[in-house]
């Protein structure tokens, strides 16, 4: 251990605010980007189930080409 | 060889080994990175200039070295795109940029929190510092480059070539360092060369990069799962895929 | 190879190359301005504008800096080991400062070649190690200084 005692890790000499703000920013993000990734996927595969069950119930509404369903419907945001 | 070449270019075939390599690459990645972060932060030595703002190399450098990587891989894979017309190729290079963007900031991010307390100042237009905000600049537009192109092929080929464009910008960033007076320190990991710091501190920060990397490949996976689903929605094993999840 | 992959390989490669041979030139041409600070020497040749404002960087000379008792003016040498540039700076430096550390002064030259900076940044090496160890080195450089001091004193 490189420091005596939990408020000494804290602290880290004064450094501390800018050693926790980088690390919590980075773990924020990082964190952020795996969710979204997976929420992402989980979408996607939601709603080409729902259209897929749409085909098959025999409505004979056109089915779109698929490039343009994931730039057009799909929020990539 | 070829066989292997047609195989990666075939996205079910690749859809089932990422789905086979993610648990790998998630449970690996994070416990290099976990560990490499807690021994980077808590039992490395401080440094004797810096005291402990240095402990921020731990997440500066995996990010800024992962931003770079990510960028050539993405340059390879556009080569691909154009030559070959290899698909996957471009999924890849739609999948990442954004977990490019994001590393690229952080890195950004990290060293002008460093540079207030070493340097005396957050940010300076030296060459190190502005040919990062330039690849910022080039992964934002490469991404909005895709989206505001709706062909397909068309989306792929542009943004191949701006892909390409920018790759100057990596031996740029590289040597900029050594090629210019800047603020930004050389490098301490240097290929030929031993690095400038002590095992204690090198060994930390080389788990953490090897973390970051295996929970890109993770990010990867699951970010180029998601774009071949939707591309290949119309075929049979898509739907097999999706119906066969859903009960 | 398919002849239509060799020439979409070749039409890229060339692509790569021209951009790479343009962003060579360019930047070797604006070589000065990507510069961030300029040398010591630099500044002694006469390269150097004055009045206008630029960065100036080195090594802050050992035994050089004096510091006003009374007020946050600070006077150092910057040198590269070939020349040395007087500095004035009126401000609160940067932790980093010390002598024998690299700094780069903001600031303008005057008439008597002195630069009056209203900007110090601390500037550092890609070397970093434990306090103990660096103690355990400056005292090894020391002992070094000291028999070769003894050693060859006929040389001077």
């Amino acid at each position: 251990m490189a420091f005596d005692s939990l408020s000494a890790f804290i602290a880290m000499e004064g450094h501390g605010p800018y050693v926790w703000t980088c690390y919590g920013v980075f773990f924020l993000l990082l964190a952020g980007l795996m969710v979204w990734s997976r929420h992402r996927r989980s979408v996607m595969m939601e709603a080409c189930r729902r259209n897929y069950e749409r085909q098959d119930q025999g409505q004979q509404r056109a089915a779109k080409p698929a490039a343009t369903f994931t730039r057009v419907e799909v929020s990539q945001d | 060889m070829w066989q292997l070449f047609h195989k990666l270019g075939s996205p079910k075939w690749f859809y089932g080994i990422a789905t086979r390599l993610m648990p790998w690459l998630l449970v690996g990645g994070a416990l290099l990175l976990l560990a490499g972060i807690v021994w980077g932060l808590a039992f490395a030595p401080k440094d004797y200039l810096q005291g402990n703002s240095y402990r921020i190399i731990f997440i500066h450098v995996p990010t800024a070295f992962l931003a770079q990587s990510v960028y050539i891989m993405m340059a390879v894979a556009a080569v691909v795109t154009l030559v070959w017309r290899m698909k996957l190729a471009d999924v890849f290079v739609k999948a990442v940029a954004p977990v490019g963007l994001v590393l690229t900031f952080l890195a950004l991010f990290t060293g002008a929190v460093w540079g207030k307390p070493t340097w005396g100042t957050w940010w300076i237009w030296d060459a190190r510092l502005t040919s990062m905000l330039i690849l910022l600049f080039l992964y934002g537009g490469v991404i909005a480059l895709d989206r505001a192109i709706n062909d397909e092929k068309s989306a792929a080929r542009a943004v191949a070539v701006l892909v390409l464009v920018g790759v100057v910008n990596i031996p740029i960033i590289k040597y900029s360092v050594e090629w210019w007076n800047t603020l930004h320190q050389p490098a301490t990991f240097k290929l030929t060369e031993k690095p400038s710091m002590p095992a204690e501190m090198w060994v930390p920060l080389l788990l953490s990069v090897l973390g970051l990397y295996l929970i890109f490949g993770w990010l990867a996976c699951l970010r180029m799962q998601t774009e071949i689903i939707a591309r290949e929605q119309r075929t049979r094993w898509v739907k097999d895929l999706v119906m066969a999840g859903r009960h | 190879m398919h002849p239509i992959r060799k020439k979409r390989l070749t039409i890229v490669l060339f692509l790569l190359a021209g951009i790479g041979v343009a962003v060579a030139l360019t930047t070797y041409a604006l070589r000065q301005n990507i510069n961030l600070f300029y040398d010591p020497s630099q500044i002694a040749a006469g390269d150097v504008p004055q009045d206008v404002r630029i960065r100036a960087g080195g090594m802050v000379e050992e035994g050089s800096v004096i510091r006003d008792p009374d007020s946050l003016k600070v006077e150092f040498r910057v040198t590269d080991f070939n020349s040395s540039v007087p500095v004035e700076y009126n401000g609160i430096l940067p932790d980093l400062f010390a002598e024998g550390q690299g700094v780069v002064a903001m600031g303008k030259l005057n008439g008597q070649g002195r630069f009056v900076a209203d900007q110090v940044l601390a500037k550092h090496d890609e070397n970093y190690m434990p306090p103990e160890v660096a103690d355990a080195l400056e005292k090894a450089s020391k002992g070094q200084h000291k028999a070769g001091e003894t050693a060859q004193p006929q040389s001077y």
